[in-house]
């Protein structure tokens, strides 16, 4: 957590909590993303890092604390101190400056790769199909499949499918990225061309959230390490730092199972 | 796996193919022939015996009427299934709203529809107005703002398309509700999570590749449809069936005017078969890598007509 002075975070989580029936994930979750930032989430599994992603674009509900992107509340509405649930609509809203990408890709099967990338700008925005499709191409070319953009997903290879997936997310202009351990469900061989375009794209200003098991990926590319278990955060702070000299014991004990 | 020396040895020539002598298959011979004979058997029953009154059927299967009755069985299958699919859709999506109201009336509607028989329905359609002299629009107990003559309001062609088109609404809901709970979650949080509405994320995302589970069940109803209109004689309505059994009646040949329905039958059915195989083609793309040739393809590949697929 870069406790930037004076800039206004992009993420601003403050004792987030929650549910699922009994069974608590998320147990106050504190922290800010400042813009440009790279944060990446580590952890066990069923330490609630996807499921506190998932919050911050709405597709899970907090029961508890404030979540705020760019300073707006995710969700919800305040007026005075009563809080007011979004429609669908204006959730759909504020999901349009962030950008998601899925630990399986979740590329649309019955569309070609081009046709992912357009579809959201010209239906969730209401884009002009000719100026999104220019884009769409130039951000097939930017992640390295500029000649792909007529095959289906399932004509593609994992690593390829993600990188559309990210192309499809960017061509909605975000001013965010989570992203959603993009590189567990591919080959090892090809881990690499997808993390190369995630550097790219850190490279470019892009503030992003990625929740990860690749630790080379955070020491290189991350600005914060944040490590989490048992729905909370045990240790935060410079990748480099937290992962050479981890001060707690749980992420001690994580670290040496995995590095 | 590299050899043993220093130097894996070059390739010199390539190994010969393998020639073995195939599996013999001597159970399909005698499957074969078994079938033979009894196809032959069945051939010759139906062209020796008199009773099939062939030529009979042959003067009377393309009479006017009859072909009259085909063109009306024809449309009333493709409006019936037509207005059932999008009732079907708009029953599934409801079915599967977080509003229990909808959901509540969409289980209603299915309950009663799919659980009373159509031949039922189409009487009642039929005969509403024995039931109701006259429909009011207006407020339950109030003023009426507008009264019809039910008669005038249902004329047999509603009657018959309302009572198919109603039914088939129950049994495509319930199809349709299969094929958008068989789609990956992951698909509806990607479009969710691109800022796609929800009706956005159904009719652009969901609904596609439902159809790919809801094509041939719906092929299914669709042939049924096309025999279940002959139940619309009891609204009554005037289609293929209820033409040949007039013209059996009339010649006291009701027998061989069966056969001749049945064969008008089978002849759109193979015809609707031919279109559900493009269909499921069409919304089978994407999810297989390279799609089977098309058997006209196929023909074209082994007599070299075309360049193969």
């Amino acid at each position: 957590m870069t406790a930037a002075t004076g800039v206004a975070p992009m993420v601003r989580a403050e004792q987030v909590h929650k549910w699922y029936g009994r069974f608590e994930v998320l147990k106050g979750i504190d922290l800010e993303v400042a813009p440009r930032e790279v944060m990446c989430i580590v952890g066990p599994s069923g330490s609630g890092k996807s499921t506190f992603l998932r919050c911050i674009n709405h597709l899970e509900r907090i029961h508890g604390g404030r979540l705020w992107v760019d300073g707006e509340l995710v969700g919800y509405r305040q007026r005075g101190d009563k809080l007011y649930e979004m429609r669908d609509k204006e959730v759909a809203r504020q999901r349009l400056d962030i950008g998601m990408v899925f630990q399986r890709f979740n590329l649309f099967p019955h569309m070609t790769a081009i046709q992912n990338v357009m579809e959201a700008p010209v239906r969730a925005k209401g884009e002009a199909k000719e100026a999104v499709r220019d884009r769409a191409q130039a951000l097939l070319d930017r992640v390295g499949l500029g000649d792909r953009g007529n095959s289906y997903p399932s004509q593609l290879s994992g690593g390829q499918q993600q990188r559309v997936a990210i192309a499809r997310a960017l061509c909605m202009q975000p001013k965010l990225m989570l992203f959603d351990e993009p590189t567990s469900a591919l080959d090892p061989e090809l881990v690499g061309e997808v993390l190369d375009v995630m550097r790219q794209l850190a490279d470019s200003g892009m503030t992003m959230i990625v929740v990860t098991h690749e630790m080379g990926f955070a020491r290189e590319v991350g600005d914060s390490l944040v490590f989490m278990d048992d729905g909370l955060i045990v240790e935060a702070g410079d990748p480099r730092e937290v992962l050479t000299n981890p001060q707690h014991e749980r992420t001690k004990a994580f670290l040496s199972k995995v590095l | 796996m590299s050899a043993a020396g220093p130097e894996a040895p070059a390739r010199t020539q390539p190994p010969e193919p393998i020639k073995a002598i195939p599996v013999r298959h001597p159970g399909r011979w005698v499957t074969m022939a078994v079938i033979a004979v009894l196809a032959a058997m069945a051939v010759n029953s139906l062209v020796t015996n008199p009773n099939w009154q062939w030529s009979f059927q042959w003067e009377n299967a393309f009479a006017p009427p009859v072909l009259r009755g085909v063109v009306t069985t024809l449309w009333l299958t493709a409006a019936s299934m037509i207005l059932g699919v999008a009732l079907g859709v708009v029953l599934a999506v409801m079915r599967l709203s977080p509003n229990p109201i909808l959901s509540g009336a969409a289980w209603f509607y299915v309950w009663v529809f799919r659980g009373t028989p159509v031949l039922v329905q189409l009487v009642i359609w039929g005969n509403l107005n024995s039931l109701y002299r006259q429909i009011s629009l207006g407020v339950p107990f109030g003023p009426e703002w507008f009264t019809f003559e039910t008669r005038d309001l249902i004329p047999p062609v509603a009657a018959a398309l309302l009572g198919l088109a109603l039914n088939e609404a129950a049994y495509m809901s319930e199809i349709i509700r299969a094929g958008i709970l068989s789609v990956d979650e992951g698909q509806g949080e990607a479009a969710s999570a691109l800022g796609m509405s929800r009706m956005q994320t159904l009719r652009r995302i969901v609904l596609p590749q439902a159809m790919r589970v809801v094509v041939p069940p719906t092929g299914n109803e669709t042939i049924s449809m096309l025999k279940t209109t002959s139940l619309v004689a009891y609204v009554p309505y005037v289609e293929l069936f209820f033409q040949t059994s007039a013209i059996g009646s009339r010649t006291f040949q009701p027998f061989p005017m069966l056969i001749t329905a049945s064969l008008w039958y089978l002849a759109m059915t193979s015809v609707l078969m031919v279109g559900q195989y493009y269909i499921e083609r069409y919304y089978a793309r994407g999810s297989v890598r390279t799609l089977p040739p098309t058997p006209i393809q196929k023909l074209k590949m082994r007599f070299g007509w075309g360049e193969p697929a």
